[in-house]
Formats: structure tokens, C-alpha cells, sequence
């Protein structure tokens, strides 16, 4: 039996034995998680410590698993957005995007263009929020609140937009099958307009606080570095691949949602460490506010969602006067409605990378199977040989930086 | 210019014959069918031949079919992608349902480490020469292999959801 499927503890046991009988020395085992403060999230890791130096790890993930491919096999198509809202729940108007369009793709709706950009406005906000989240962290774990401070209350500005435009703010289970459940109101783009004049003031103001600081450079600066070739075999995707000098990008790869009509740059890293993680993901934010502000200039007019009453519900009011609009009703909510039998993957670049949905359909009102690829879990499996070597203090940069969310990982 | 599919598909039939089959185009994606035994083989190809040049493994997932016959009753489907051509394949592969077992591909992908014990936690497949196939979102005591279709989602006991009021049945919920 190889060694690799004793308990982490049994195999550290006996390296710690044949290390004391070759030259005397004494590690030690280090339970890190799995909820530990610094770690942000449940993440599990059995340490190896020669004292200060780690000289190996065993992550032991599934702490918070809720079964969502399970529960998505006995769901109906519009009840499953809900469960992905709670994969990565730093960015979740991304994960509903790319559920509807994974279904609409499947269903062969075309979306209008007014809903399409919609959805890149509030994607892009999602991008935001995901990245300010990550980098404002990053700072706390190498010791600078300041900053932190200073953007996190415009994430509280995107949750207060994201309130307008559906009524929640962290799981936001936002628009329905071909757009959107309601027009944005008024309210939403004047929070949008003030949000996009005052956070790149904030943000310029955070960058400067980083980006040359002596301290966060020694912190991070060829710590957790990746070559290109090793994180493209761990299957990195997002801001972390691209620090490592590979510049795929979903957006730019295979656009969705009108990504084609706007500019935008890839920005990408050399080293893959965590300063040009951190770097990598500054400069998104700059696309993103850039993305936005295109698409607000360009905004059409025309309807919020597809004309598709066999899946858009029709209104409340039309439903209890309205012959159709209870048929309707009637079918869509009781599953009779068509659906094709049919494969599909679909991807759309996440906070964290590729987060894409392998849609096995029978025809049923559920899918029968359905794969959620969550970058997190798939890139997460490179941190015990990221931080081979490296401090304990920097193996918690490092899992900041790699911005490995708890809720994705463990789906 | 792009990687054609009849250049994949011509590639692979010189190579594999009828270890191939059901050449398709589902939406935007070229599929195949692989035997099981060649899955390795063909996924190496895939990678290391240089016209193809597939080589980011996207996902993995595993698949349950307990109405088709034995040997078809677990199915893999690998999903590659080849970022400079920018094109996608996908390959199925069918399992037998009593006796599971695919070689792995952790010495082609470091990834596919951590898709392959979650193939193997869920659906109980196989993966001879796996390092480490163990247990990973499920804890280690577990002794079923959930994701199986015959494995309820909720326990069978309880009263107070009864959705043959709803009009559904196990079958057509």
C-alpha cells in the first residue's frame, strides 16, 4: 500500500521516526484548520514543520459539502441557481450568469442585448467585489489593515447594488432563464454612476499603499511562485494562471454574454508569485471598471429578458387574469415544459477562474447529471507543493493570494 | 487557422481504428467515444502530438447510467483543451457497472489527482495507478458511493414531503 493513503498523521509519524534515527532531528505535526482565523474559510491542512519551515502538507477538503450536483439531479433548471450562489459567495452574480446561460444555451434562447449587458455590468461589479475582497485580505495577512478598511466599504456599495437590482446581497439568486426578473431601477444605476466615480479614487489610494510598500514586497514577492507549465498541468485558470504568464481568458477565448463588444486587456504576471497575483488581480479591477463603464455608454434599449413564456414566468398579476399567462404558469412551475436532450458545457471566466457547467440533460424537467467545474477545487490541489519550503506565515499569504473560497472547493 | 475536426478525428482513426468511435459535434464541442482501454493512450496522443496539441485538461466528471447494460453502466467524460487553437474535445468513455476501473491519467495531468478521487468518492470508479485514491469530499467512514443514481437524495422515511401530491413520481421528478 503506498504511503500516500495512510492518514497523514501515520505517514508523518514514521518521516519523524527515520528523521530522528538519521540525524537527530525533531519535527513536528501542525494542525492548521480547520477554522482557524487566518485561513478565511475551512480549509484543513496537516503540516509538517521542521520548526519554522514546512516540509509537507495534506489539505483535507469536503469540510462544508452540501452535495450541489446531488441536489441539482433532483431540481428543477430554475431552482438550481440558488446552489450556485453559495459556491463562490465572494462573486455570486457570476455564478447565476453562468447558470442561465448554461440553460439557455441548452434551451437555444437568445438573450436581448440590453439583458446581455446587464449581465456584464453586474458581472463585472461581481469581479470587483471578488477581487477587492481577495487583495484587501491579502494585505491583513502580511499586517496592513489600513487598506482593507479603506475599499471594503465599497464592496457594502456593490452588495447595495446588487439590492437594487434583485433584493439580496450575498446570495443573490439574480435573473431568471433569458435576462433578468425585473428592470433595474432607477436607483440601481445612480448607486452605479456614484459607485463608479468614487471607487477608483479609493482604489488608486489602495494600489499606492501596496504596490511599492517595502513591507508587502518582502512578504510576497517570490513567495508561492508557479512557473506557467506547472500551474497550466495543475489546471490553473483566472487571475492565478495569468500571473504566471499565460494569458487565457474566458472572456476573450470564447465570448459570451457580448464580451466581443468591448475592450479590454488580459493583464498578465511573469513570476507567479503572490505579488503578481496581487498585481494581476489590481489590474482586473481596472478592466472591470473600465468594462463597466463601456457597457453603461453603450446600454440599449429594449426588453430586460427573452420573449420565452415556456420559461420566463409570466407576471403575478397577468397569472390570475390572464388565460395564457396561467397556462403558463401552470407549466413552467409543474416542469412540463420542453426540454432538449442534449450535452452541453459552458464556460464563463469567474472570480477565480474557469467556472464552467457540464449539463447532462434526458429531457426532464432536471438535469441528469450536472458537473460543476469550480476552479478553486481544481487549482487548490497545487498548495502543498506551493508552499513546500516556504515559512507557516507565508503559506497563509499564500492561500489568501490564491483566493481559495471554502464554499467553491467543497461545492 | 483553427484545428479542424475531421483533421482530429482523422488523426486518431489512423491511430486507434475502432477504438474510436461516434464522432460527433454537440454545440461547440468535437466528442468521441473512447474503449476504455485506450483512454490513456488516446489522451496521450491527444497531448503530446503536435498538430493536436490538447493540452489543459478542463474537467472530468463521472457519470451513472444504471439503465444501460453492464459494461456501459458507468461512464468519464474528459474534457481537453487546446488554448492556442482555442478548441474544445470532449471524450466519453463507458465503464462496466459492476467492476469500474479505467487507468488513470495523473502521469499526463497533475490535475486530474484531485477529479479522479472525486470520481472515485461519488461514483466508486476505479483508477488503477492512482497515487492516492482515497475518499476527498466525503469522509473516510463512508461506505457508499453517493452520487450513484440509486443512492436517495434524502432519507426514504420521511412523511412530511410526500411530491406524490405534486404529480411526481421518483421517475419523473
Amino acid at each position: 500500500m503506498s504511503d500516500l493513503l495512510l492518514s497523514p498523521e501515520q505517514r508523518y509519524a514514521k518521516i519523524i521516526e527515520e528523521k530522528r534515527n538519521e540525524d537527530g532531528s525533531e519535527l513536528n505535526v501542525l494542525n492548521l484548520g480547520p477554522t482557524h482565523p487566518a485561513t478565511h474559510g475551512i480549509f484543513q491542512n496537516i503540516l509538517l514543520m521542521d520548526g519554522e519551515r514546512i516540509l509537507e502538507a495534506e489539505p483535507t477538503v469536503g469540510y462544508i459539502h452540501r452535495a450541489f450536483e446531488k441536489i441539482a439531479e433532483n431540481r428543477p433548471f430554475y431552482q438550481i441557481n440558488v446552489l450556485t450562489d453559495r459556491m463562490n459567495y465572494c462573486s455570486s452574480p457570476i455564478n447565476n450568469m453562468a447558470w442561465w446561460m448554461t440553460v439557455e444555451k441548452l434551451l437555444n434562447i437568445e438573450v436581448p442585448k440590453r439583458a446581455q449587458y446587464l449581465r456584464v455590468i453586474v458581472m463585472e461589479l461581481a469581479r470587483i467585489a471578488d477581487h477587492l475582497i481577495c487583495n484587501s485580505i491579502l494585505g491583513v495577512d502580511t499586517g496592513a489593515y489600513t487598506g482593507f478598511l479603506y475599499v471594503f466599504q465599497f464592496r457594502e456599495k456593490i452588495y447595495e447594488i446588487y439590492e437594487e437590482i434583485c433584493g439580496a446581497r450575498l446570495t443573490t439568486n439574480m435573473g431568471r432563464i433569458g435576462g433578468f426578473e425585473r428592470e433595474w431601477s432607477d436607483e440601481a444605476f445612480k448607486k452605479l454612476n456614484t459607485f463608479l466615480e468614487e471607487f477608483p479614487v479609493a482604489w488608486k489610494e489602495f494600489e499606492n499603499l501596496f504596490e511599492r510598500n517595502r513591507i508587502f514586497i518582502d512578504r510576497t514577492v517570490n513567495v508561492g511562485p508557479i512557473s506557467a507549465e506547472k500551474a497550466m498541468q495543475y489546471g490553473f485558470t483566472g487571475p492565478n494562471l495569468r500571473a504566471a504568464g499565460i494569458d487565457y481568458d474566458v472572456r476573450k477565448a470564447a465570448p459570451y454574454s457580448s464580451y466581443e463588444d468591448f475592450e479590454f486587456d488580459v493583464p498578465v504576471g511573469k513570476s507567479g508569485d503572490t505579488y503578481d497575483r496581487f498585481c494581476v488581480r489590481n489590474a482586473e479591477v481596472w478592466e472591470s471598471i473600465s468594462i463597466i463603464k463601456q457597457a453603461l455608454a453603450k446600454l440599449p434599449d429594449g426588453p430586460y429578458h427573452a420573449d420565452v413564456p415556456d420559461y420566463y414566468l409570466p407576471p403575478k398579476e397577468d397569472v390570475y387574469h390572464n388565460m395564457e399567462s396561467l397556462i403558463y404558469h401552470f407549466k413552467i412551475v409543474m416542469g412540463e415544459v420542453p426540454v432538449p436532450v442534449e450535452e452541453i458545457y459552458h464556460a464563463v471566466e469567474g472570480g477565480n477562474g474557469e467556472l464552467g457547467f457540464y449539463l447532462i440533460s434526458d429531457g426532464s424537467r432536471t438535469p441528469y447529471r450536472l458537473k460543476m467545474r469550480r476552479p478553486c477545487y481544481i487549482y487548490y490541489q497545487a498548495y502543498p507543493e506551493m508552499i513546500k519550503g516556504s515559512m507557516l506565515s507565508d503559506a497563509i499569504v499564500i492561500l489568501s493570494s490564491l483566493n481559495v473560497i471554502a464554499g467553491e472547493l467543497d461545492a | 487557422m483553427a484545428l479542424e475536426n475531421t483533421l482530429i478525428q482523422e488523426k486518431l482513426t489512423q491511430k486507434f481504428g475502432n477504438s474510436v468511435t461516434n464522432f460527433a459535434t454537440m454545440r461547440d464541442i468535437f466528442t468521441l467515444e473512447v474503449n476504455k482501454d485506450k483512454v490513456h493512450e488516446v489522451i496521450q496522443f491527444l497531448k503530446d502530438d503536435e498538430e493536436l496539441n490538447f493540452h489543459f485538461l478542463t474537467d472530468l466528471a463521472g457519470i451513472h447510467y444504471p439503465d444501460n447494460n453492464v459494461d456501459e453502466q458507468f461512464a468519464l467524460t474528459y474534457q481537453l483543451h487546446n488554448w492556442i487553437e482555442n478548441t474544445r474535445i470532449r471524450i466519453k468513455t463507458f465503464l462496466n457497472g459492476e467492476n469500474p476501473e479505467v487507468q488513470t491519467i495523473t502521469d499526463l495531468f497533475l490535475c486530474s489527482n484531485w477529479m479522479e478521487r472525486e470520481a472515485w468518492d461519488f461514483y466508486g470508479i476505479k483508477f488503477t495507478g492512482h497515487p492516492q485514491l482515497k475518499r476527498i469530499l466525503n469522509m473516510d467512514e463512508m461506505v457508499s458511493h453517493p452520487m450513484r443514481k440509486e443512492f436517495p437524495m434524502e432519507d426514504g422515511g420521511r412523511t412530511d414531503k410526500d411530491d406524490r401530491f405534486f404529480g411526481r413520481t421518483p421517475v419523473n421528478c
